[in-house]
């Protein structure tokens, strides 16, 4: 394998986010180094499925986000490496699509439609509840990386707006009292779906 | 199986056809019953797949498999009262259907033959039998949606047995390109992404191009907040859209084509994978497509999340895996587009129509439609209105007839102020308009655009100054940079209209506004800032009298600008616990025990933590006492405004 400068043991060590590190009870957290490579494993194959067409790059983005939870600079690097691409170009495009982050994201993603049909119907009430509730903003991640808070674009259920995005989960005419709930049952540490099937 | 002629098409439409016909309403004795889960996004989203999957376990346990099939389906349109489902014979309409109505639907319906009225569609009180009883349905014309929620959009069999495929057979068989573009230049079809160029003469442009290879690429960036058509077609019927796409890359001369879609959509993308996998499976992509030596193949490629993208040069950059930013043109993506090669650009409505035009004539096709604009258009209904869903109307049809017929009118009995088309590049039509005959000319000449097709309908309560900050600041926070007075400028009529919603605004600003929207306008690079500014100017031009209120008043008419609305107690309501004196930060509220609390408004921060605490809901946020009716005298009192600046 071609040793790469950003992908070196040390970097990845000290690159390693916190979540990886303090989340999880200590018997089942694998070797973090493995873990690592684990991910760097699964990324050769999408790396290697896509990359013989031309402009692909965004979906192996894509596939790396889903890997790590967010494009961490080695594994930018990593793909520029095994694409051919300059690293620039890959972070430029990194840096220009909303999808793309750059920093872990907390266990649950609470995504906000900010279609106009979510806001005229009440969505901006939704966010300052969740602002409060977790006093962060848009775009952030709470201090225990437990929730991230973002706004999307529109998901096309208008129907049911507004409409709150719990870790993939549509949940349609939301409502503040309902966002609370939400919060507080992942505050402690119930998973949504144990619970609702 | 590889289809190679349309016998072959034709025993398998003969094989299929029967599952369908009943599916339109006809008896034929087929001895089953179908069930329809409607399977879009919105009903999806309200598990409609839950239900589906009860349904099949409780027909497994009482052995009703081979009497009762269950499909899924696209979008009906009805997604205000989803989940969907519907069942034939007998066309009965089944919406809001939960997991737990499953056994009373099996009992009810497929055992003992009776409908159950409790699920069915109330219309003002009455109870719609089947889907013809709906008067949502009743003025639509469904030409382009007309497989969704008819057909399985999973199984190409379906689509085939509704006639799918064969105008792609005869054409590469039997004519030539140019038959084929005469006939859709004589449709008279128009993009319907938005600027409504004929489609026609773009195929005309790109094949006349002598350079090889040449694409063919689908936008289905639909990143129009609101808007939902393209994924409703994709999700309900992908294989019209691979079809036309066929038959432009026959047209044009192209083999390979790509369908940009926007990584939100991830049914449709599912959908649109498993379409191309089956039409690879019968040899209707791929290549020698029917035996001859046309090759064809059609590749997905996915959008990030950026708004921009929609705009087609810059869409050609994230096709390629590059930053989406636009550049100039000339040249155009006909001439010059996915690695310089000359490229084919419409969006998923526009190839959706293809198909039809081919199979029914373009003569029958441009009989819809008004003189400039043919055929038919899909809009989503969404905002303040009664039935939000996806609907689709001849062209010329008028807003007074989508919002108030299909649409059912504004809920709560509110009063109707505008409906916003064209997402953040269109515009807000105040109720004159209701009556105007809406195409591609009408919609411009009255300041906003047909767009892809989003249609917000907004109430009473909606402040058109909120709305205009709403739009800028999304086209703010999309605006990719690269030219500046899209980045600079945008930001610059953010700020001012930020500061105009929050009682900081000046006389002066309205100037300043219109100046800098007629510049962003006419120096922007591209399509998003050319028509960012749309919002501003056409609230100013409709709804000024909303901006002098914030202004010179400093009232909000609808109640929706925070700082501009004053806190109240009902001293009747109050309990006179003294809650909110606790809460309020700001100490803006006295009182004593016995006595009802009052809110000093001029040390009130609005923050309305009072609101929350006080357990009798006392509280209410209002406008403005000083407030008169603007609309009746047109003489605006109150404080704030120049003069008092100047006194100052």
């Amino acid at each position: 394998m071609v040793q790469y400068a950003h992908t070196g043991k040390e970097s990845r060590e000290r690159e390693i986010p916190a979540p990886f590190v303090s989340e999880g009870k200590p018997e089942q957290k694998p070797d973090k180094e493995q873990t690592w490579e684990k991910k760097f494993n699964e990324l050769d194959r999408y790396i290697s499925l896509y990359a013989k067409e031309p402009g692909q790059l965004i979906i192996i983005l894509q596939k790396a986000q889903d890997i790590f939870g967010y494009l961490p600079e080695e594994a930018q690097a990593y793909i520029a490496e095994k694409t051919g691409t300059p690293v620039s170009e890959v972070n430029g495009v990194v840096t220009f699509y909303s999808l793309f982050s750059t920093e872990p994201r907390g266990k649950c993603a609470l995504d906000l439609c900010m279609g106009t049909a979510c806001y005229i119907k009440g969505a901006q009430e939704l966010m300052d509840t969740l602002k409060d509730q977790l006093q962060i903003d848009a775009g952030e991640t709470t201090a225990d990386h437990l929730f991230t808070v973002n706004t999307t674009r529109c998901i096309g259920a208008c129907g049911l707006a507004p409409i709150l995005v719990v870790n993939g989960e549509v949940h349609g005419n939301a409502k503040s009292g309902e966002i609370i709930k939400i919060i507080q049952k992942y505050r402690k540490g119930e998973d949504s779906e144990s619970k609702k099937h | 199986m590889k289809v190679k002629n349309t016998e072959d098409l034709r025993e398998i439409k003969d094989k299929f056809f029967p599952l369908i016909k009943q599916r339109l309403g006809h008896r034929n004795g087929l001895g089953i019953t179908q069930v329809l889960v409607c399977s879009g996004t919105a009903c999806s989203s309200a598990e409609s797949q839950d239900f589906r999957l009860e349904l099949e376990r409780e027909l497994e346990r009482r052995n009703l498999r081979d009497n009762v099939r269950i499909f899924k389906t696209g979008c009906f349109g009805f997604c205000q009262h989803g989940p969907i489902a519907m069942v034939h014979p007998g066309e009965v309409f089944y919406c809001q259907v939960k997991p737990d109505d499953v056994k009373e639907l099996v009992e009810t319906h497929f055992l003992s033959g009776r409908v159950v009225e409790r699920l069915l569609y109330q219309n003002n009180g009455q109870r719609a039998n089947n889907i013809e009883d709906i008067h949502f349905f009743q003025a639509q014309k469904r030409i382009v949606l007309r497989n969704c929620g008819v057909i399985n959009p999973e199984d190409i069999s379906e689509y085939i047995a509704r006639d799918g495929y064969f105008a792609l057979a005869d054409i590469i068989l039997n004519k030539k390109p140019s038959e084929i573009i005469d006939k859709i230049k004589k449709s008279g079809l128009r993009g319907r992404g938005g600027a409504g160029f004929p489609t026609g003469r773009k195929w005309e442009m790109t094949a006349a191009q002598d350079v090889k290879p040449k694409y063919v690429l689908c936008n289905a960036d639909e990143g129009d907040p609101g808007a939902f058509m393209d994924r409703s077609i994709l999700e309900g019927d992908p294989h019209s859209i691979l079809e036309a796409m066929a038959v432009s890359g026959y047209c044009i001369g192209a083999a390979q084509g790509y369908i940009y879609i926007r990584a939100e959509y991830p049914i449709a993308v599912e959908r649109l994978e498993i379409a191309i996998d089956q039409a690879r499976g019968y040899g209707l992509l791929g290549k020698n497509l029917f035996g001859t030596s046309f090759d064809f193949d059609i590749g997905l490629r996915f959008g990030a999340g950026a708004f921009v993208c929609g705009e087609e040069t810059a869409l050609l950059q994230s096709v390629m895996g590059q930053r989406g930013e636009p550049r100039p043109r000339p040249p155009y993506p006909a001439q010059e587009g996915l690695w310089g090669k000359p490229t084919l650009i419409s969006n998923v409505e526009t190839y959706a129509n293809i198909p039809v035009i081919l199979r029914e004539g373009w003569e029958w096709y441009s009989g819809h439609g008004t003189a400039s604009s043919k055929g038919s258009k899909v809009f989503s209904l969404a905002g303040k209105i009664n039935t939000t869903g996806l609907i689709e109307v001849p062209m010329g049809t008028t807003l007074r007839t989508i919002v108030f017929d299909i649409g059912g009118g504004i809920p709560g009995g509110k009063k109707f102020k505008a409906v916003q088309t064209g997402g953040p590049s269109g515009g807000c039509i105040p109720d004159k308009y209701l009556d105007l005959p809406i195409d591609y000319e009408s919609l411009k000449e009255i300041g906003s655009m047909m767009g892809s097709g989003g249609m917000i309908v907004m109430d009473e309560e909606n402040c058109m100054v909120d709305i205009a900050r709403f739009y800028v600041e999304f086209t703010q926070d999309e605006s990719c940079g690269r030219c500046t007075p899209c980045r600079v400028g945008t930001k610059r009529l953010l700020e001012v209209l930020k500061r105009i919603t929050e009682g900081k605004g000046e006389m002066e600003d309205l100037e300043l506004l219109e100046e800098l929207a007629f510049d962003i306008r006419d120096a922007s690079l591209c399509g998003l800032g050319q028509t960012a500014p749309n919002p501003v100017i056409s609230t100013m031009r409709y709804f000024r009298e909303e901006y002098i209120a914030h202004i010179r008043d400093k009232t909000c008419p609808a109640g929706v600008c925070k700082a501009l609305l004053d806190y109240t107690v009902d001293e009747a309501k109050c309990a006179a616990c003294g809650l909110c004196a606790k809460v309020c930060a700001a100490g803006a509220i006295t009182g004593a025990r016995g006595q009802p609390y009052r809110i000093d408004p001029e040390k009130c921060l609005k923050c309305a933590a009072c609101v929350a605490k006080c357990p009798k809901n006392a509280i209410t946020k209002g406008i403005r006492k000083e407030d008169v009716n603007i609309a009746e005298t047109g003489i605006h009192t109150g404080t704030g405004g120049q003069e008092e600046r100047a006194a100052l």
